[in-house]
């Protein structure tokens, strides 16, 4: 346990600080401007740092190293759309929200269209998404305190949630806008400095880029004596390796686990008419086995098997055929190898060559794609359907859109004096992302070249706390280690409070001040906000402990696809279509909103096997990314259902489109809410 | 929640949808300006990629010249599009400001 205390102090010290930092900022929290909008007397750049702060969530901090380190190029759009999102933010969206004037998302859909029935709507929203937000940033808590201390995963979930819930509940918006602050430059120095020491180390980022692809035939090799892991059933579809087709691998599993193989079948999919290839020809047993015989009927058998005392298995490449000719494509016979899934998993090695000479011990790394698919666009990722470029799209469009859609980052508009420092601030908020931005794919290329194990189990969201542990001075890795994790804990507790903050307003502003008790003291409307922050609080910690198994970037995927594809439309046209009305408004949101978060589900359920159903590869990646059908269905349906419903314009629509876009010194804007 | 607080002079109906139009135009010609570049490289990196693999596979300082833009340039690229759009937005609501207050 020693060799974990470092790690363990930075982010004891790290959760202090941010108690500590929220009590300091809460002592003047008083009113409920305070709470909801921090009185909007935010200056520029500490906005900038707070929404910067609440932004880089565990998905930024870890995922997003983790995503290009597994997919190379198509990752990078990853971090680019989250940045640059920003842009239509600015462009239509933060001037006009800023300058209507409200406390909550949910007050700008009731004010813009005089319905008190389409803030229900715009309620369940931000819950919906607030939610999903959630369940990542507490896997993330879960797995890093794991990673770094072995401790059970409901730990790092509980620490997280409760200290969270006490700065929200004490102190509202005004007393997590400077922690949040505090975390951006917090995690800003995470991030970048353990990187500059490992990459003087490890050499340097363009020539970590240079090697892989001086070899783009070649691919991440593993060196038998790094320790790697195979997960069993509990952990899928993450229980499979996939061997390369390009050289042979022997396998070796310890002889003293026990492990179980649940199914052997060639990695690549056959195609119509191609002969089967038997499962004898993928895998066999060394020679010098003492059960070769017994062993090699188990395998060819295509029953599940269990390896109690050690086993080599050797996969060699296996040419495919088709009416027995080898099929080619481009020149070159088509290759393909074994996929072994695990039904109990354990450690494993991996080595190359049949003699097992010392030169040939650089195995080929399982799941790794090579690295010229690494390296390109349109590989693994946008590939995987067979639509590369439809992919790309609708990914970009899902990320661009998504970030001009989530209420608790655009929550953090209202706390601008005005729509010019609005404007402003969202300016620093791309510069400050960028600059952590471009950080995050060296991760991805230091770990592709230094933790190749992480291919083998698929627990690439762990590369950002375990490569800097690699360095032969055994204490400044920890201490590097400790730096990257108290900064993943900066990520879920920043993200964390801007949810709770957002998801608390919803209760206890949209739901108990304007719909159940409209008549409630300011007092009683503070009480009920300490109350729902609670409750929240303790729901996002519940729903924390069902996700272990999901990913961290497609649990915010989903998030952001609903966002794109409800607040987005409604935001964009609200502020610059007059003729927008709450039935258009609401079909929209709904439509595109929930057909988006069905297809995703759906297409989930499919990749875990939970449904069964063959569907055409185009309907696949398009249930996986629906932003390019979603945004725009739900815009068209907003344009389409408000025409039908034209006479439900309001009618001070005119003054409510100059209150959103005139600049203040005319006069004619004013605070939704005044305080 | 009045809707007329703030209106420090009396608009007739005509005059108000006047200024809204003037006003919301010429925000809107900014925005879709700026728009349009940054839609136009998102739209064409893509296919760039797809029609000119090679090129975009070209090593410049280590970098293949496609993750170079992506995964470097393209941020020093939004903020340059961001801050014109500022200064250009502060320097139009100056205008509009003077203009209206004649």
């Amino acid at each position: 346990m020693s060799e974990f205390s470092v790690p363990l102090l930075l982010v004891v010290a790290m959760i202090l600080a941010t108690v500590i930092i929220g009590i300091i900022a809460t002592r003047k929290s008083k009113t409920a401007a305070d709470f909801y909008v921090a009185s909007r007397s935010v200056g520029v750049l500490m906005n900038a740092s707070a929404i910067s702060g609440e932004y880089l969530s565990a998905a930024s901090f870890m995922g997003i190293a983790g995503l290009i380190m597994k997919n190379g190029y198509d990752a990078l759009w990853y971090p680019v759309g989250y940045a640059a999102g920003y842009l239509l933010l600015l462009l239509f969206i933060a001037g006009p929200l800023r300058r209507f004037g409200a406390f909550t998302i949910p007050d700008f859909a009731q004010g813009r269209f005089d319905s008190p029935g389409f803030r229900k709507i715009a309620v369940i929203f931000v819950l919906c998404i607030g939610f999903f937000y959630t369940m990542p940033q507490m896997k993330g808590a879960g797995i890093t305190m794991g990673t770094i201390l072995g401790w059970p995963y409901w730990i790092g979930i509980l620490v997280v949630g409760t200290v969270i819930t006490f700065n929200v509940a004490i102190g509202g918006m005004k007393g997590i806008t400077l922690v949040q602050a505090f975390q951006y430059w917090a995690k800003l120095f995470a991030i970048s400095l353990p990187l500059c020491i490992l990459m003087s180390v490890y050499g340097s980022y363009n020539h970590g880029l240079g090697a892989i692809g001086a070899d783009s035939k070649g691919s991440a090799r593993i060196d038998s004596d790094e320790p790697a892991t195979v997960n069993g059933a509990e952990k899928a579809p993450l229980n499979t390796i996939s061997m390369s087709p390009s050289a042979t691998t022997v396998i070796d599993l310890e002889p003293d686990h026990h492990y179980r193989i649940s199914k052997i079948t060639p990695a690549r999919k056959a195609e119509a008419g191609e002969d089967p290839i038997p499962v004898a020809s993928l895998v066999r047993p060394v020679k010098n086995s003492d059960k070769f015989d017994e062993l090699r009927a188990q395998i060819v058998s295509g029953k599940s098997f269990d390896v109690t005392s050690g086993l080599f298995l050797v996969c060699d490449p296996v040419a495919v055929t088709k009416g027995g000719q080898p099929v080619m494509k481009d020149g070159k016979p088509v290759k393909t190898a074994a996929k072994i899934e695990f039904e109990t998993g354990g450690p494993i090695s991996f080595s190359a060559g049949k003699t097992m000479k010392a030169a040939e011990t650089n195995a080929i790394v399982p799941n790794a794609p090579s690295n010229g698919k690494w390296l390109n666009p349109f590989g693994p990722m946008a590939s995987k359907w067979g639509y590369p470029l439809l992919y790309t799209y609708s990914l970009i469009i899902a990320l661009v859109c998504g970030t001009a859609g989530l209420p608790h980052i655009l929550v953090r508009f209202y706390t601008n004096p005005d729509g010019r420092s609005a404007k402003r601030t969202t300016l620093w908020v791309m510069v400050m992302l960028g600059a952590f931005y471009v950080f995050t794919p060296v991760w991805g290329v230091l770990g592709r070249m230094q933790m190749p194990g992480l291919y083998v189990n698929g627990g690439f969201d762990s590369a950002v706390i375990k490569l800097p542990t690699l360095l032969d001075n055994k204490l400044l890795g920890d201490i590097l280690s400790g730096v990257t994790s108290a900064g993943a804990f900066a990520a879920f507790m920043s993200t964390f409070s801007g949810l709770l903050v957002s998801m608390s307003g919803a209760f206890a502003h949209d739901i108990y001040g304007r719909m159940l008790r409209p008549n409630a003291s300011p007092k009683a409307r503070l009480v009920a906000f300490k109350v729902a922050a609670i409750c929240v609080g303790v729901v996002s910690m519940l729903l924390g402990l069902m996700v272990e198994t999901f990913d961290i970037a497609t649990m915010v995927g989903w998030a952001f696809a609903i966002g794109a594809a409800s607040y987005f439309p409604l935001l964009l046209l609200g502020s610059w279509w007059r003729g927008l009305t709450k039935y258009g408004a609401a079909s929209g949101m709904l439509l595109g909103g929930l057909l988006s978060l069905a297809a995703i589900v759906t297409n989930m359920l499919l990749d875990k096997k939970v449904i069964v159903m063959e569907l055409p590869p185009i309907g696949r990646a398009l249930m996986e990314q629906p932003a390019i059908w979603g945004v725009p269905l739900s815009i068209v349906t907003m344009v389409v259902v408000s025409k039908m419903t034209s006479d439900r314009i309001p009618p001070d629509i005119t003054l409510k489109m100059l209150r959103l876009h005139a600049p203040e010194e005319m006069g004619v804007s004013a605070d939704y809410i005044a305080h | 929640m009045t809707d007329d607080s703030g209106v420090d002079r009396k608009l007739t109906s005509q005059e108000a949808e006047d200024l809204m139009n003037r006003v919301m135009k010429r925000q809107a010609g900014l925005s879709l300006r700026v728009a349009v570049v940054f839609l136009t490289i998102l739209i064409l990196l893509p296919l760039f990629n797809l029609y000119a693999p090679e090129l975009a596979a070209t090593s410049v300082l280590g970098f293949p010249l496609t993750w170079l833009i992506l995964g470097v340039l393209f941020y020093p690229i939004t903020w340059a599009l961001s801050n014109y759009f500022v200064t250009r937005s502060d320097q139009i609501e100056a205008e509009i400001t003077q203009e209206e207050a004649r």
